[in-house]
């Protein structure tokens, strides 16, 4: 599996996402600068990682969702090529309009940094499959605005299609209908708030994150 | 000319920042806020733009493409001299 890494100014988790990638799927991420025009060639799999890009200045993802290699991305996109949005990545995304909806504000104002239960609402897709033995994970999150909002007609066809992929189960930030992911209606573009690449070193006590790599190169 | 950007949530999107700072409002004694909306102001010198309607397009278009998020804020553009 061929995967790239986006570089943002302000991203902080691109290493950790890329060490994350080579050790589940063996093979070394490409690091693309966020002012590049096009992805590798060959790319399966894009991850747009955790940080605060741009210093979150005007909304959290907003100008990141403008940069030069996102027009790629989407192309990338367009075309199957999976992609996972990471926290700050997951804010791009919804900027760029590849996932519906919108990540505010925590309702407790204050910045969440600690590992969250999850429910694996959907574990038929490309990022959750090797979760498909279980129901529930834990996974750190770290984010200060994190609250998924839609409307509710968009939460109602989010559900009623299976595209909330992560529940959390002790809400941490007042998303609507407690949701931690949710992917487009191709399958094939995930946003999640939790930092899978912060559980995925055998060097820690736990492997939670894991998983979301292994279903991706299954996947690709 | 100038450009001023008026950003806010759109009504029933529920504001965080402006629910805390009503709360604030009310612990130093002013009573009867009922709610506070927190929103922006983005100044925009506009060179070489004389027209008032054309600068307000232009700036329209940068509110949909960048300044403002559509899916939870509204905006209002004022254009100044």
């Amino acid at each position: 599996m061929k995967s790239a890494v986006i570089v943002f100014p302000g991203s902080n988790c691109d290493r950790d996402a890329a060490v994350a990638i080579e050790r589940v799927t063996g093979a070394r991420a490409a690091m693309v600068w966020h002012q590049d025009q096009d992805l590798p060639a060959g790319t399966d799999f894009v991850l747009l990682p955790g940080g605060f890009s741009f210093g979150d200045y005007l909304r959290s993802g907003a100008m990141s969702a403008r940069s030069p290699i996102m027009t790629a991305v989407r192309r990338h996109a367009e075309r199957g090529g999976l992609v996972l949005g990471v926290c700050n990545g997951f804010q791009i995304l919804t900027e760029a309009r590849l996932l519906p909806g919108a990540l505010m504000r925590n309702a407790g104002l204050r910045f969440v940094c600690r590992e969250v239960s999850l429910e694996i609402a959907n574990a038929n897709t490309s990022f959750t499959r090797a979760y498909r033995a279980q129901r529930e994970t834990a996974i750190p999150v770290a984010h200060a605005d994190g609250r998924f909002f839609a409307d509710d007609e968009t939460l109602d066809r989010l559900e009623g299609e299976g595209r909330v992929v992560l529940r959390y189960l002790d809400n941490p930030n007042g998303s609507a209908r407690d949701i931690a992911a949710v992917i487009n209606d191709g399958g094939n573009v995930m946003g999640m708030m939790p930092h899978p690449e912060r559980v995925s070193d055998p060097s820690l006590d736990r492997l939670s994150g894991w998983g979301v790599f292994q279903s991706l190169l299954e996947a690709a | 000319m100038k450009a001023i950007v008026h950003v806010g949530l759109k009504p029933g999107v529920l504001d965080v920042q402006g629910k805390a700072v009503a709360n604030a409002l009310t612990g130093l004694g002013f009573g009867g806020v009922q709610e506070a909306r927190v929103g922006k102001v983005i100044e925009l010198e506009l060179a070489h733009l004389t027209d008032r309607e054309e600068a307000r397009a232009q700036v329209t278009d940068m509110c949909e493409k960048l300044l403002a998020n559509t899916v939870i804020e509204s905006y209002r553009v004022e254009i100044a001299e």
